[in-house]
């Protein structure tokens, strides 16, 4: 598989100032992360707040550039100015807050945005606009305007239109954090149909454990670094390492933790409750 | 409150002036306006009664949501009145006091009543039956051949259809923080009126902090999503003329000249 962003001791130092706007120091928030993500991959980024993971994420979109190293996006260099837009349509991005990145006044117009920018004929807009629509179930409510509608249907709305450009690649930066159970599960689901489906690459940024089970791989960052990284079952087992990186395990992966302190023989990497369920099955069958 | 409130007050239904394009409806309001300071005898003002009556038969918007906005205006048009009742010089007919009414005076008078008040019925069927969509899209492409003198025509619509998208979400803020405040012991509508005013202070600067945030948020996704200004941006939902817009300027043209023709004549 071809290589689809790679980072090459990525490092990203920005100034500190007082009140004053005299200068404290220097602060590194992202420091020497090498990653290399392949196509048609779902990879998850974790990690508390401040570990950097937000401020890596801007990176790939040429938002920010690395103060050293490099990023490849598609193959092409962040730093050189040449490629910017051709690094944003390759590699969409949908931020934290709903609000603040819904552009148009009907939910339809808001998918056409990007499209229209990328200088798209009138009725390929339309066409994509409808595909984007249907891909993250939002096709009903076309009409309706975005302040009508719920969190988690707002970003249904952003992550529409980013797939409305076609990306290879989309970047999720936190996009549940300000949003209620249900709408975390809804912008989730939309993200693992797309990767199943339409095979986009899928970088998720987040700090909630439950949404990475289903990842390709995960990255745990911390103070900048990449600390940990494998896939969630090899990340969850090493229960202690996450506590020290103020990061908790999934809920049923605790609570089979717990049940084999209690001399219960579960698995140590269960991640789903159906996984806990079969594996209590099996005991009682026993 | 952002419930209460509807933005454009636009009117949902199918009609002729509905289909319209903006750029028309925009075009016939000045048209409209101009004709009605041209009239200056009964045939004029008949023709714009003409005209405004057949448009809102036209609209198919329920006559009361017309006339909705003439409360707001309802002072300014009494003030109107009695300053062009009382201060016109001329032939008295009838005075009390060290007030006379002239018969000037009561002409002027009703004149400037129904030109305010043809004024604004006519704005509001534009805004009754135009969505603030097509009206920030009307209005760039009415104004695009200033683009040659570098007039920032698409700069300052796309702001326009960002205010509008932003104004329910800061109303909205507003009320929030509002409670907020009030939580903590504030209160918005007690002494006089500069004490209310200086109980705004701790609204306007969170709401101020917060839209600043939310405007550079904004920029970030915007640029994300590629946006470069309007240069090489296709239209989604281009303006096309049709036969029922030719007509509509036509109509125009009729009205303009005949109040002209009107005013010279008689």
């Amino acid at each position: 598989m071809d290589s689809l962003i790679k980072t090459d001791n990525l490092i990203y130092e920005y100034t500190k100032r007082d009140d004053n706007g005299e200068v404290i120091g220097k602060i590194r928030a992202v420091d020497g992360v090498s990653i290399d993500v392949k196509e048609g991959q779902f990879i998850a980024i974790l990690g508390a707040n401040g570990s950097g993971k937000s401020t890596f994420a801007a990176h790939l979109n040429a938002i920010l550039f690395p103060t050293e190293g490099s990023v490849w996006v598609d193959g092409k260099n962040t730093k050189d100015p040449a490629n910017l837009w051709d690094i944003r349509e390759t590699a969409g991005m949908v931020f934290q807050n709903p609000d603040n990145q819904i552009i148009g006044q009907i939910v339809e117009e808001d998918v056409g945005f990007g499209p229209e920018n990328m200088g798209i004929p009138t009725e390929q807009i339309w066409e994509r606009v409808e595909e984007s629509l249907k891909a993250v179930g939002m096709w009903e409510y076309r009409e309706h305007s975005p302040n009508k509608l719920s969190g988690g249907q707002k970003q249904r709305v952003s992550i529409a239109g980013v797939i409305a450009m076609h990306p290879k690649c989309i970047v999720l930066d936190e996009p549940t954090a300000m949003l209620d159970p249900s709408g975390r599960w809804e912008v989730i689901r939309a993200a693992r149909a797309l990767n199943d489906v339409e095979k986009v690459t899928i970088i998720l940024i987040t700090h909630y454990m439950d949404e990475v089970i289903h990842a390709d791989k995960v990255f745990v960052m911390d103070k900048g670094k990449i600390a940990m990284e494998g896939t969630p079952r090899e990340i969850f087992v090493r229960r202690d390492e996450l506590k020290k990186l103020k990061l908790d395990v999934p809920q049923v992966t605790a609570l089979a933790h717990e049940l084999r302190k209690r001399g219960v023989n579960v698995p140590e990497d269960v991640l789903t409750p159906d996984e806990l369920a079969n594996a209590l099955d099996a005991l009682k069958e026993r | 409150m952002s419930d209460r409130m509807t933005l454009g007050q636009y009117y949902q239904t199918d009609s002729v002036l509905h289909r319209l394009d903006p750029r028309v409806k925009l075009t016939g309001t000045i048209v409209y306006i101009a004709a009605l300071f041209v009239a200056d005898n009964i045939w004029g003002y008949l023709l714009a009664t003409v005209f405004l009556v057949t448009a809102i038969a036209l609209s198919r918007v329920p006559v009361r949501f017309m006339l909705k906005g003439m409360k707001s205006i309802a002072f300014l048009i009494a003030l109107t009145v009695v300053f062009n009742l009382f201060m016109t010089p001329g032939d008295i007919l009838v005075k009390f006091w060290r007030l006379a009414i002239t018969k000037e005076g009561a002409i002027l008078a009703t004149r400037m009543a129904v030109r305010l008040i043809y004024l604004i019925i006519g704005s509001n069927i534009m805004t009754l039956t135009t969505t603030p969509n097509q009206l920030t899209d009307g209005l760039e492409r009415l104004l695009s051949p200033l683009k040659v003198i570098h007039a920032p025509v698409h700069e300052v619509a796309m702001m326009m259809s960002i205010a509008l998208r932003f104004i329910p979400i800061l109303m909205e803020e507003t009320d929030k923080i509002m409670k907020a405040q009030m939580a903590r012991g504030a209160s918005f509508d007690e002494g006089g009126l500069i004490d209310r005013a200086k109980s705004l202070v701790p609204i306007l600067v969170p709401l101020f902090v917060s839209a600043f945030r939310r405007a550079g948020d904004l920029a970030l996704a915007m640029e994300a999503r590629g946006y470069r200004g309007g240069d090489r941006r296709t239209r989604m939902k281009p303006l096309h003329y049709e036969a029922r817009d030719y007509v509509g300027y036509f109509c125009l043209v009729l009205l303009l000249a005949s109040s002209i023709v009107l005013r010279m004549m008689l």
